[in-house]
This record gives C-alpha cells, structure tokens and sequence, in this order.
C-alpha cells in the first residue's frame, strides 16, 4: 500500500465512529498497545518536552526505509503517534518528504496537532520529517 | 443574603456559549475568571464615550478620562483598604507586581548573602524573579517547606526568617492545592524582626476579603483577570515608606518630575512606578469588576464557593482510585486530584469533549509537583457562578472517562 492508501484507510475507520467517545476509545485502545520504544532510547536528546504530555521519538534507517519509534506518557497522544507511525513508518525518506499528512484534519484531530496544544505532537511531527531529511542527506 | 445564582450566571454573557456542542462548564477560575457584562460595558464605554490619554491633557476628555483611572484607583484602595491611594500602582498584573518589586526593592535593598524567604507551594512567578536576583546580587532563596496536606511547615520558620532575611514573599492562598496560608502570623513573625512581606494574592482577592492594614503586609499583589475584570491590569499595594525609598521599575513618561541630560528627577507617588500610558481602559473595567464583586459580597461568595467545594469534595470521593493533593484545613475553592494512574492530558482532553474546562498539568508550580513527585494533576476551580449541577457533570465525567480506561 502507498502512503496515501494507508491514510485513507485510517479515514475509513474512523468513519465508522458514530460518536466522539468511540474515537477517543479507539486511539486509547491504539495507544495502549503501541510498543516497541526500546528503553535505551528513552533519551534527554529524543525527548519533546510538551508542557501538558511528553513525548520521546527515535528512527533508524533500514534498508533504505525509515522504521520510527516513539512513545508517550499520555495514552491519547500515544494512540495518535501511533497512527502517525502506522503511515509513515517503513517508508523511504522521499516518500515521507513528499507526503502531506491529511489524514489528521479528515478524521478530525487536527486540534491535537495544532500549536495550541502544548502535548508534543507537533514538535514530534517536525522531528520526524527532520530525521527523513537528514537520512536523505546521509544517502546522498 | 444568600446568592441568586440564575441572576448571577445571567450576568455572564460567556456561560450562555457551547462547547463541542455542549452546555459549557467552566472550572478553569484559578487560572482566569470571565467577566460580566458590566465589566464589558465599563471597557467599551472608555472607547465609546471619553478615550484619551490622562494626565497631561487640558481637554474635557483627557480630565474625564484620567478621573475615572484615579477613581478605580480609589476603588482598589477601598476593596484592600489601604491608607492612601497613592499606594496603589496598577501594573499588568500579579507577575508584573512581584516583578517590579523584585527589581526595585532588590536595587535598593538587596546585596549579596541577603535572603529572600518564599514557600515551597509558590506560583513560578514568585519564585523566577528572585532567581534572577540570585545571578544579578548574589542573593540567596529559601523556602519554607509544606506538609502532604499542602499545608506550610512553620516548626523552624524561626530559623527561616533571621537575621539575613530580607523580604519575605508568599502566596496568599496556593493556585495548585488551595491552601490558604496562615499570612497574618508569618507578616508578625516577620515584623518581630522588622523583616518586610510581600503578599501574592493572585487566587486570594475573588474569594476572602483582605484587608491589608488589618494584615499589616509590605506589599499585596493580585491581578485583575481572575477577580472577573480585564486581563492586562492588576495592582501593587505597598506601604508608602517603602515604595518613597525604593527605586523605580522602568523609566519613561509619567513617572518623571523633570528631565534634563544632567539628571532626572522622579514624580510622587505612584506615578513613580508607572511609566509610560498606564491601561486606563483595564483600570476603570477593574474598578467596575471590584464593584460587581462588592454588590454581591465577599462574605457570599465566600460561603458559596465553600459549600461548592465542600460538595465537590464529596461527590469527587466517590471515585475510585482518585487521590486529592492539597487537603489543608483551610482551603479556598480550588481541588486538585488525579485518577488511578489516568494521564491529567488525557482526562483532561476527554472532560474537554464533555463540555468541561479543567486544568491539567504543573499550574506553574513545578517545585510544588516535585514535592509530591507527580508530573502534574488535574484542577477544578470554582468561581461564584458555577452550581452544583455543574460538579454533577464534572464526576459524571470523570467516571465515563475512567471506565473507558477500564
Ligand atoms: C498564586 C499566583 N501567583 C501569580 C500568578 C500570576 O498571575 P498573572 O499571570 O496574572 O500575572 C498566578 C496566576 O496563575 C497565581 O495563581
């Protein structure tokens, strides 16, 4: 699937939510069973420092493919990182570069990711994009 | 009298507004009040009818302008009854008030090994500026140390305030637990050794009356916002023979008698302290916000947000696993908590949907969140015009929430 099948299969699923509560269950239920943020990680320098949620976030480059890791203390901020991963992670650094994450605002949690919201999710956004960039340049 | 609370909530336009289309409950008071009408239409009728700059015009609408400036003036005189108006210098407000004392009573009367006392449940911004003047002075900050209730540990207070200290500086009532502070012993304790307080009665002022003679402080700081007035305005009070020695805050018009390249003389009292062109509009909604609260009582608002909290006290126990932060004997309307192990961004974000404003995080108070070694908590803060109805709803959803966390 590309990039943009995934967001559009996250839309679909949340299209199915009749109410906000269902939502918010599903992103708790994401957030709770995203794993795999290996302690050594947990880093001062991988960390966001959100006033109101922290948020620590790694990648690695494999095989041409930028496999992201991240973590929070807040299970909703988790549950939308985890959506974030589900999209962008195991993508090539242009892919990810290209890509225009409009999955947020269509299923209606661009309030989270809005500079108003001091719980991490945009800086986590940057640094994201930020390792893509650095790993392109790494490629040459 | 007892309240008319539907009379109330009707003079608030905002509390008529939806939330993510629901009825908004605002608990969000300790960190700024809305503002009733009369408030609203004392602002604009300063752009509508009289807008001028004050002090220093001849003409009709400068006089009516700078007259209604002085005359709130007056009425913060009145509402803390201080002596003399001219004790009185608006400033933006609590932080600006600590701010200009820190620089200017630090200027005059801090050096280096001086000591600053403050408490451990300070607001940050009675605890930064004396940092500051660590690094500019080389004086030194302590602090005296709470309890688990939230409350000040005063066994060694005597070995706290000696003879190094300098100013003592503490909140009046805590914005994160609310815990009133036994001010009046710790301002005679102080003097005993003829040791200046400052007061910050930022979550004071919209609950209990204060009277600073009565108290005898220094100096009482509070900001406009949270007593339903405007945001940009509140007030130093400080007796008249500190604020004549100390030196100003910052230069400009106003505050100056005359000026020349060989040197600058200052103006009187408080002028002094108000450079520039003060927020007159923010003065005179201040003023009508001081005679709003005065209609209806302090003693009223008092006894009503108390029998709020006590309420709320009472429904929010009935959660489980919930734990309460700041359970001192006297406490203003102000409840802090957490649930099971339910992040304060998540519950908070979810109360959001409901309708619900609460506060979640540190409150400005990291110290304070050290102390009891939690990243932060959620608050409730009550103002004269939220119900009981309004805490039904709040552990109505608190409950779903934390069913859904299961
Ligand atoms: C106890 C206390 N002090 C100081 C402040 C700062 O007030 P302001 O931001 O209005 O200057 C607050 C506001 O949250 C407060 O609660």
């Amino acid at each position: 699937m590309t990039i943009n099948e995934v967001q559009e299969e996250i839309v679909e699923e949340f299209a199915s939510f009749d109410e906000w509560m269902d939502k918010y269950a599903y992103l708790i239920e994401i957030g709770n069973d995203l794993e795999g943020f290996k302690d050594e990680w947990r880093l001062e320098q991988n960390l966001i420092e959100g006033c109101q949620s922290k948020v620590w976030v790694y990648a690695e480059l494999v095989d041409g493919k930028i496999n992201y890791s991240a973590d929070s203390d807040a299970i909703i901020t988790k549950g939308i990182i985890a959506l974030l991963i589900r999209v962008l992670s195991g993508r090539t650094p242009d892919e990810i570069l290209n890509t225009e994450l409009s999955f947020v605002e269509k299923v209606g949690l661009k309030d989270h990711l809005s500079p108003t919201r001091s719980n991490g999710l945009l800086s986590m956004m940057k640094q994201m994009r930020l390792y893509a960039v650095a790993f392109k340049a790494k490629q040459g | 009298m007892s309240i008319n609370i539907e009379q109330i909530r009707s003079d608030f336009p905002i509390l008529k507004e939806t939330v993510h289309g629901k009825p908004l409950v605002y608990l969000d008071n300790a960190a700024t009040t809305h503002k009733p009408q009369v408030v609203i239409d004392a602002v604009s009728e300063v752009y509508e009818k009289y807008n001028s700059n004050i002090h220093r015009g001849v003409h009709h609408l400068s006089n009516v302008c700078t007259q209604a400036h002085e005359d709130a003036r007056g009425k913060v005189q009145q509402f803390l009854n201080a002596k003399h108006s001219h004790e009185v210098v608006f400033t933006r407000g609590t932080t600006e008030a600590i701010n200009l004392v820190a620089h200017s009573f630090g200027e005059t009367f801090l050096n280096q090994g001086d000591e600053v006392l403050v408490t451990q449940l300070e607001h940050h911004s009675n605890i930064v500026p004396w940092q500051l003047l660590e690094k500019r002075k080389g004086i030194v900050l302590k602090y005296i140390p709470i309890n688990e209730s939230g409350e000040l540990i005063l066994d060694n207070v005597d070995e706290l305030i000696n003879a190094k200290t300098k100013l003592v500086s503490l909140a009046h009532i805590s914005n994160a637990l609310g815990t009133i502070n036994p001010i009046k012993e710790i301002i005679s304790k102080a003097h005993t050794l003829g040791i200046p307080v400052m007061v910050d009665g930022a979550q004071a002022v919209q609950h209990v009356e204060v009277d600073v003679q009565a108290l005898d402080c220094d100096f009482y700081v509070f900001s406009g916002h949270k007593l339903y007035g405007p945001t940009g305005i509140g007030a130093l009070y400080g007796k008249e023979e500190w604020l004549n020695k100390m030196e100003p805050y910052q230069g400009g018009g106003e505050m100056i008698k005359t000026v020349s390249f060989e040197g600058t003389s200052y103006n009187e009292l408080p002028f002094k302290f108000e450079a520039g062109t003060p927020d007159f509009s923010g003065s005179v909604g201040l003023g009508a916000a001081i005679d709003y609260v005065n209609a209806i009582g302090l003693d009223n608002i008092a006894q009503y947000e108390q029998e709020l909290l006590d309420y709320a006290t009472e429904r929010l126990s009935t959660i489980p696993n919930i734990r309460f932060f700041g359970t001192a004997k006297q406490k203003a309307s102000v409840i802090s908590f957490l649930v099971g192990d339910i992040h304060p961004f998540d519950l908070g974000t979810m109360l959001d949907k409901m309708g619900i404003a609460v506060r979640t995080g540190h409150h400005c108070a990291q110290p304070l969140m050290q102390f009891f070694n939690i990243p932060g908590t959620i608050r409730a803060s009550f103002a004269i015009y939220n119900t009981k109805d309004e805490v039904d709803k709040l552990v109505d959803g608190i409950s779903r929430v934390a069913q859904l966390f299961g």
